[in-house]
C-alpha cells in the first residue's frame, strides 16, 4: 500500500516537472503553429514575400521568455506575427532568461546558416564571441529591447525604447495641464532597471529645472508591485503631505496608487484633485484612462518587428539599413486623445472592457 | 519561562517602531471615518500586513515541523490565485456562492502545492529549501500559463468588496479575514494536539516516532496548513487588487515571511515554536517598511536601512546577547543589593 503511494507520487512529481519543462522552453509549439499556417497561407505568401528567388529568408530569434511581463507576451506574439511563414520567413526562436541558453541558441542558428539573427540578450555583456561569429558567417544581427555591451560595428542596429524620452513625453504632458503648482508623488518601479532609470531621471531633471517638486519619493524596491506603490501613497496622505499628482512608472503601481486615494477617499482623474500617470498601455489601464479615472499613460512599446522587417526587406533588395541605436517612436495618451483603435492595436494584456 | 522572552523582545522592537513614529507625527494613531470605514496608520498596517501575516503562520509550522523553510510561498499564493480567477471566469456568476466556490478551488490548489512541496521533504527527505525551490523557480512561469497569458483582470462587486470595505461594515475586509484565519488557528491549536505534535516531530523526530507520532505525516500535514495560507494569501491580494499580475503578485513574500519568524523569536533550525511572536513579527516588519516610508528615506538608502535595523535586531535577541545582558544585569544588581544576604543572594539566583 505504501509503496503504491510512494510510487503515484513519483509519478505526479515526474509529470509537473514535465509541465514545468514545458512551459520554459515555449519556442516549440511556436514552430508548430509555423508550420500549419504554412500551407494555408502558401498562396497568400506569394505578393508579401519581396525574396525574388521565392526562398523565406531564414531569421533566427532569440528572444526572453514570454511569462517575464506582459510586455515580453506582446513582444513575443508580435514577433510571430510579423516573421511568419505567411510573410515568406523561415523563423526560429527561443525564449530563455538564461544568457548562456541564449548564447547557445544564437551559435546553433548562425551554424544553420540564418541570414538574419535578431536578439534580446538576457545579460549585456558575454556576447562578444557571437558577434563576431555571425559577422564571420555573414549574418546581419539585429538588437531588439535590450542592447549590448559591444562595439557598434559588431551588429547592424539596435531599436530599443527610449526610456528617457518616455518620462521627458510624460512630464511635457503634464507641465502644459496648467495646475497651480506640481507637487508630485513619484513611484519608482524596480530600482536600477532600465525603465526606472530613465523615466526617474525625466522627473529629477525636471525638478532640478524648478519645474515641478517631488514631495514622496517611493519605490516598489526589487519589484514593480502594486502593494508597494500603495503603501508609498498611504504614507505620504497619513504624514500630511500634500500632493496634487502621482507619478506612477508602470501601469500595476498606478493602480495601487489609486486603490491607496480610493480607500481614503481623495478624487483623482480628469475631474479630480489628483493626476495620475501611469506607463506601459495596459489595456486595463488605457481603460481607465478612457473612463477619466487616470489622466495619462505612456507608451512601451513591445512590438520592434514590424520595423525590423522593414529594414530586412530594404537589405534584401539592395538596399540600406540605419545602423547604431535606433528608437521607437513612443506616444503618450490622456483623456482627450485616447481612442479604442490605440486600446485595441497598442495595448498589451487582457482587456477588461470599458468602464460604464 | 522561555515563551514570555521569545514574545517580549517582539513587543520591545514593535513599541520602539511606535515610539519612532509618534516622534514624527503625534497624529500616528488618529483615525478618519472614510467611506464608512476606519482609515489611519493603524488600518492601514492591519490592511497591508494582512498577507503577510497570513503567510507567517503558516511558515512558523513548517519551520518548526521541518526545521527548515519554504521559499516558494509566493509562487503558491500566485498559482492558488491564478486557479481563483480562472475558476471564477468559467463559473461566470458574481454571486456570493460563486465566489465561495471559487475561494475553495482557490484553498484546494494552494493545499496541492503544500502536499507536492510536504511529500518532496517529508518522503523523499529532501532540504526544504532545496525541495521548494522547484515551485520558487517554476511558479511563475506557471501561473502565468494558468492566466492564458495575460494579466486577467476581476471586475466583480464582491471580490472588490472582499478586497476594500463591505458596506456597512467599518472595518476593511481583508482586516477581518486575517482576524478570521488567527481565531481559527489558535482554536486549532486550543482543542488538537497539533501544536504538540509538530513541535516534538521538529525537537526529535526519532523520539516523536517512538512516541507513535508519524513524523512524515505531520510534516506533510504542516507544509498542507501553509499552501493553504498561501492561497488565502493570494486570494486577498487579487482581491485587493483586482487585477492578476502573476510577476509581481506577493513577489518576495517568502523572505519577509521567514523573518517574521525569526524576529518572532522563532529558531529557524524548527523545534518549540511562537505563533503570537511570529504575528507580531510579521506586523513589525510591516511597520517597519511604512515607518521608513513616512521618515521619506530615500530609495536608494531605503533597503540599506532596512537591513541595519534588522542586523540589530538580530543581534539583539541572539543568545550570545541575551546571556551577556542577563549576566551584567545580575552583576548590577548584586553590587546594589548587595552585602547582607550575601551567602543566600546567589543561590536563590541561581535557581
Amino acid at each position: 500500500m505504501k509503496k503504491i503511494f510512494v510510487l503515484a507520487i513519483a509519478i505526479a512529481l515526474v509529470l509537473s516537472l514535465a509541465a514545468c519543462s514545458g512551459g520554459g522552453g515555449s519556442d516549440a509549439p511556436a514552430t508548430e503553429d509555423a508550420t500549419t499556417t504554412e500551407e494555408t497561407a502558401a498562396d497568400g505568401a506569394a505578393d508579401t514575400a519581396a525574396d525574388t528567388a521565392g526562398e523565406a529568408i531564414k531569421v533566427g530569434i532569440v528572444n526572453l521568455p514570454p511569462e517575464e511581463s506582459g510586455y515580453r507576451q506582446a513582444n513575443v506574439e508580435d514577433m510571430n506575427d510579423v516573421f511568419s511563414s505567411a510573410n515568406g520567413y523561415d523563423m526560429k526562436q527561443t525564449n530563455t532568461a538564461d544568457n548562456s541558453e541564449q548564447i547557445a541558441a544564437a551559435e546553433g542558428y548562425i551554424r544553420d546558416g540564418v541570414d538574419y539573427l535578431l536578439i534580446s540578450a538576457a545579460n549585456a555583456t558575454g556576447w562578444d564571441g557571437v558577434l563576431t561569429s555571425a559577422k564571420e558567417a555573414g549574418v546581419k544581427v539585429f538588437l531588439f529591447d535590450r542592447t549590448i555591451e559591444t562595439d557598434e560595428s559588431n551588429y547592424q542596429a539596435a531599436l530599443v525604447s527610449d526610456m528617457y524620452a518616455e518620462g521627458t513625453t510624460a512630464v511635457e504632458w503634464l507641465l502644459n495641464q496648467g495646475l497651480d503648482e506640481y507637487n508630485v508623488i513619484l513611484i519608482r518601479g524596480q530600482v536600477g532597471s532600465a525603465a526606472e532609470l530613465g523615466r526617474s531621471e525625466a522627473v529629477t531633471k525636471a525638478e532640478d529645472a524648478g519645474d515641478l517638486k517631488i514631495v514622496a519619493d517611493g519605490t516598489g524596491g526589487d519589484s514593480w508591485s502594486s502593494d508597494e506603490a500603495r503603501k508609498v501613497v498611504e504614507a505620504a496622505i497619513t504624514g500630511g503631505t500634500k500632493f496634487n499628482v502621482i507619478y506612477a512608472e508602470n501601469d500595476g503601481m498606478a493602480q495601487g496608487a489609486v486603490a491607496a486615494l480610493d480607500a481614503a477617499g481623495i478624487s483623482h482623474g480628469k475631474d479630480g484633485d489628483v493626476v495620475i500617470m501611469g506607463f506601459d498601455f495596459n489595456r486595463f489601464a488605457l481603460r481607465e484612462v478612457q473612463a477619466g479615472n487616470w489622466n495619462y499613460d505612456g507608451q512601451c512599446n513591445p512590438r520592434q518587428a514590424s520595423q525590423i522587417a522593414e529594414w530586412i526587406q530594404a537589405m534584401e533588395s539592395g538596399g540600406d539599413a540605419p545602423t547604431g541605436t535606433q528608437y521607437l517612436d513612443e506616444v503618450g495618451l490622456d483623456t482627450a486623445t485616447i481612442t479604442e483603435d490605440d486600446i485595441t492595436n497598442k495595448g498589451i494584456n487582457e482587456d477588461p472592457g470599458q468602464i460604464s | 519561562m522561555l515563551e514570555r522572552r521569545q514574545v517580549l523582545i517582539p513587543l520591545v522592537v514593535l513599541a520602539m517602531l511606535i515610539v519612532v513614529n509618534m516622534v514624527k507625527g503625534l497624529d500616528y494613531f488618529s483615525v478618519d471615518i472614510v467611506n464608512g470605514a476606519l482609515y489611519g496608520n493603524i488600518p492601514n498596517i492591519l490592511f497591508g500586513a494582512s498577507e503577510l501575516v497570513i503567510i507567517s503562520i503558516g511558515m512558523t509550522l513548517v519551520t518548526s515541523a521541518s526545521g527548515g523553510q519554504d521559499i516558494s510561498v509566493g509562487m503558491s499564493a500566485t498559482i492558488a490565485s491564478a486557479a481563483f480567477i480562472q475558476v471564477l471566469a468559467n463559473i461566470g456568476n458574481q454571486s456570493v456562492l460563486g465566489v465561495f466556490v471559487s475561494f475553495l478551488a482557490c484553498c484546494a490548489v494552494g493545499a496541492l502545492l503544500g502536499l507536492f512541496n510536504g511529500t518532496l521533504v517529508a518522503v523523499f527527505r529532501i532540504q526544504p529549501m532545496v525541495a521548494t525551490l522547484i515551485l520558487f523557480t517554476a511558479g511563475r512561469s506557471i501561473a502565468f500559463l494558468i492566466d492564458g497569458k495575460v494579466s486577467p483582470n476581476l471586475r466583480n462587486p464582491i471580490t472588490a468588496q472582499l478586497g476594500g470595505v463591505i458596506p456597512g461594515v467599518p472595518i476593511q475586509t481583508p482586516i477581518i479575514l486575517t482576524a478570521l484565519v488567527i481565531c481559527i488557528v489558535a482554536l486549532v491549536f486550543k482543542f488538537t494536539n497539533l501544536k504538540l505534535y509538530t513541535q516534538s516531530v521538529g525537537i526529535n523526530e526519532k523520539a516523536a516516532k517512538l512516541n507513535g507520532i508519524d513524523p512524515v505525516k505531520i510534516k506533510i500535514l504542516a507544509f498542507v496548513i501553509l499552501g493553504i495560507c498561501c492561497a488565502i494569501a493570494g486570494f486577498i491580494s487579487v482581491c485587493k487588487n483586482g487585477r492578476h499580475d502573476s510577476v509581481n503578485l506577493l513577489k518576495l513574500i517568502e523572505m519577509d515571511a521567514i523573518l517574521a519568524v525569526a524576529i518572532g523569536g522563532n529558531a529557524l533550525s524548527g523545534g518549540k515554536f511562537n505563533m503570537a511572536g511570529a504575528i507580531i513579527g510579521a506586523f513589525t516588519i510591516e511597520i517597519l517598511n511604512r515607518t521608513l516610508l513616512r521618515y521619506g528615506v530615500s530609495p536608494d538608502a531605503i533597503k540599506a536601512v532596512k537591513a541595519i535595523f534588522i542586523i540589530f535586531l538580530m543581534a539583539a535577541s541572539s543568545p550570545v546577547v541575551v546571556n551577556q545582558f542577563n549576566k551584567l544585569k545580575e552583576r548590577v544588581s548584586r553590587k546594589f543589593i548587595q552585602a547582607p544576604e550575601r551567602t543566600c543572594g546567589p543561590n536563590m539566583e541561581g535557581q
